[in-house]
């Protein structure tokens, strides 16, 4: 059996008395599809800022190919491709949808220090970055500034901009979070497409989608790992349900 | 679906895939500059004292407007390329032109050190530690009489001809080419670099430093880079103000030259790299002019202009010119280019 892409070990942190992440234990393999779920504060946000580096923990180690990335900077680890989208739009509103997706590939492909020679390759940036837009749905709208585009087209671009790192491990922190249930099937169109040589973690509300499109899922309360299954598995769980889907119902 | 193939041919050159209009409005600036050469004999030095403004503050404009670094420390790099300048036509060289690459490098260097030590701070700690900087530098100056004169300032600078042949004479002729030259060299580097990957990045970080650490940007070294160049600017600028004057003096490291500076530029609009220009000379204008009713009345009038460009223009003096156009095709009838 291959080894895992992503693995955690004995991750904790504390925001002083408050344990948000307690000896949590993940390995997601290539193609995994992982769903996060857990209630309110139970650090399942915290946990993605722990992977990608904008949190550093008390504790645990983190491989990403073998390789130890606990200490490495945000940067680096993206580098080495780990991406997110966040819960929170997270996007620069004064530029047009497709800049923010070039500016990302920019990135990617180390264009970014280039400051007197780049017309080619900018103009890849760009075009790539139109495909990548119409690929998810929202390509007539790549010129408007992302301040101006409808919260739904936000969110997708958020998608967008990670898909655009290439990254072999993906971190879905509630992607349709506050999109109107009649948008909804746009995501699940998305989630449904996206590729499957990713290993992909989905923090997500909605147990319709959850269910749907994960294989595994990890149920976080208070910062520990609760249970972990399959979906039929968890469905069931009187813990589980005592918890966290008693309000839900399944 | 739109094709961006044509809408962002403007990648290829600076200037390919501009509008006639635009091209005008870029010609302007330096027609008129060129133009006041002939017609303005008696105001060169006056004219050249704007250029170098103007350098002054479009190397502001650089890591303030663009990579939104927000600092008072610029005074640091305009007085130290000064100083720098002045020092090397003393004691190595009268050449004008060793001696300017001679502030930009050390000047460089300046930028790149202070910055290493203080780009890890952000907000109000960056601030004062930007207006440490200039303190500190100012008070060396005082102190480092040997150097810098102190508070007689840098006398003596010896200025040779450029390229051993265009003397520095009294009307200040060569003086306004040459910093008109210096000028326009930095504002097409600029240009372009704004314009750049590496200027987008910096657009980034402005508006979301947290988004472009989770595309892979390594904003410090991007900050590090622009401050760079923007001391590398405001040194440039220094080093044009010692060779046009003759003499440095401790007021190129005060923290009020920070201040005029920020002033012009914000009054210009950041930018849209002729905001500087815009707000340079606006502000010496109107200083010449009023300044002759009254020596305080002038300041009033540049603080009345500056409340009422943040409050009412966002884009400083330049957005008029923009809802001018839109007012000329309200009435002319023309709808606006999509
Ligand atoms: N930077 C922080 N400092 C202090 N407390 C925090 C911080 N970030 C999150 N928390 C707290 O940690 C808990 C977990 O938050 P979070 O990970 O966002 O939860 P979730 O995403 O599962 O809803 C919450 O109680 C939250 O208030
Ligand atoms: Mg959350």
């Amino acid at each position: 059996m291959s080894s895992p892409v992503l693995s955690v070990r004995g991750l904790s942190k504390s925001f002083g008395a408050l344990v948000v992440a307690q000896n949590i234990e993940l390995d997601l393999m290539a193609g995994a599809r992982v769903g996060l779920i857990g209630p309110n504060g139970a650090g399942k946000t915290t946990f993605v800022n722990l992977l990608t580096g904008f949190l550093r923990p008390d504790a645990g180690t983190i491989q990403l190919d073998g390789i130890a990335i606990e200490g490495m900077r945000p940067e680096d680890r993206v580098h080495r491709g780990l991406a997110r989208t966040h819960q929170i739009n997270t996007l620069l509103v004064e530029e047009s949808a497709r800049d923010n997706v070039a500016i990302t590939i920019a990135e990617r492909e180390k264009f970014a220090w280039r400051a007197i020679r780049y017309s080619p390759q900018w103009q890849q940036c760009l075009d790539e970055a139109q495909a990548r837009l119409d690929e998810i749905g929202i390509g007539d709208v790549g010129d408007r500034q992302v301040r101006h585009l409808p919260y739904g087209k936000q969110r997708l671009l958020e998608i967008a901009i990670a898909l655009a790192l290439k990254p072999r491990v993906l971190l879905l922190d509630e992607p349709a979070a506050g999109v109107p249930s009649s948008e909804t099937h746009v995501f699940h169109k998305v989630l449904d497409r996206l590729p499957a040589e990713i290993a992909i973690l989905i923090i997500e509300h909605d147990m319709d989608v959850i269910f749907r499109f994960a294989k595994e899922i990890v149920v976080l309360v208070q910062g520990r790992v609760l249970t972990r299954g399959e979906p039929a598995q968890i469905a069931v769980d009187p813990q589980v349900r005592a918890v966290y889907l008693g309000r839900t119902v399944v | 679906m739109t094709n961006p193939s044509e809408t962002q041919k403007a990648g290829g050159g600076l200037l390919a895939g501009m509008s006639p209009w635009a091209l005008a409005g870029h010609a302007l600036p330096w027609a008129i500059a060129i133009g006041f050469f002939f017609i303005a004999e008696g105001y060169l030095s006056f004219g050249t004292q704007i250029i170098i403004w103007i350098l002054f503050a479009l190397s502001l404009d650089l890591a303030l407007g663009y990579a939104g670094i927000v600092t008072l420390g610029q005074a640091a790099f305009f007085g130290f390329g000064a100083y720098a300048a002045g020092w090397f036509s003393i004691h190595v060289s009268p050449d004008p032109i060793l001696g300017h690459l001679f502030a930009i490098g050390l000047t460089a260097i300046v930028g790149l050190i202070s910055g290493a030590l203080i780009l890890h701070t952000t907000g109000v700690t960056f601030l004062m530690l930007t207006l440490a900087t200039v303190l500190i530098m100012f008070e060396y100056a005082n102190q480092a009489k040997e150097i810098t004169g102190g508070d007689d300032g840098l006398q003596g600078m010896k200025v040779g001809p450029i390229f051993g042949k265009y003397e520095f004479n009294l009307f200040g002729h060569t003086a306004y080419v040459y910093s008109l030259i210096v000028l326009f060299i930095w504002f097409v580097i600029m240009w372009r670099v704004v314009k750049s990957p590496f200027g987008r990045s910096l657009d980034g970080i402005r508006q979301n430093a947290r988004r472009m650490r989770a595309i892979g940007t390594p904003v410090w070294w991007r900050l590090l880079a622009v401050y760079t160049l923007s001391a590398a600017m405001a040194g440039s600028a220094g080093a044009l103000s010692a060779h046009a004057t003759r003499f440095v003096g401790l007021s190129v490291l005060s923290l009020l030259t920070s201040g005029i500076v920020t002033v012009m530029l914000i009054l210009g609009g950041t930018r849209r790299l002729y905001g500087a220009f815009v707000g340079a000379i606006v502000y010496f204008v109107v200083q010449d002019y009023t300044a002759k009713i009254s020596p305080y009345f002038w300041e009033f009038i540049v603080g009345g202009m500056l409340i009422a460009t943040v409050l009412f223009l966002e884009g400083g003096l330049m957005d008029l010119g923009g809802i001018a156009r839109r007012q000329w095709e309200r009435l002319t009838g023309k709808a606006s280019k999509p």
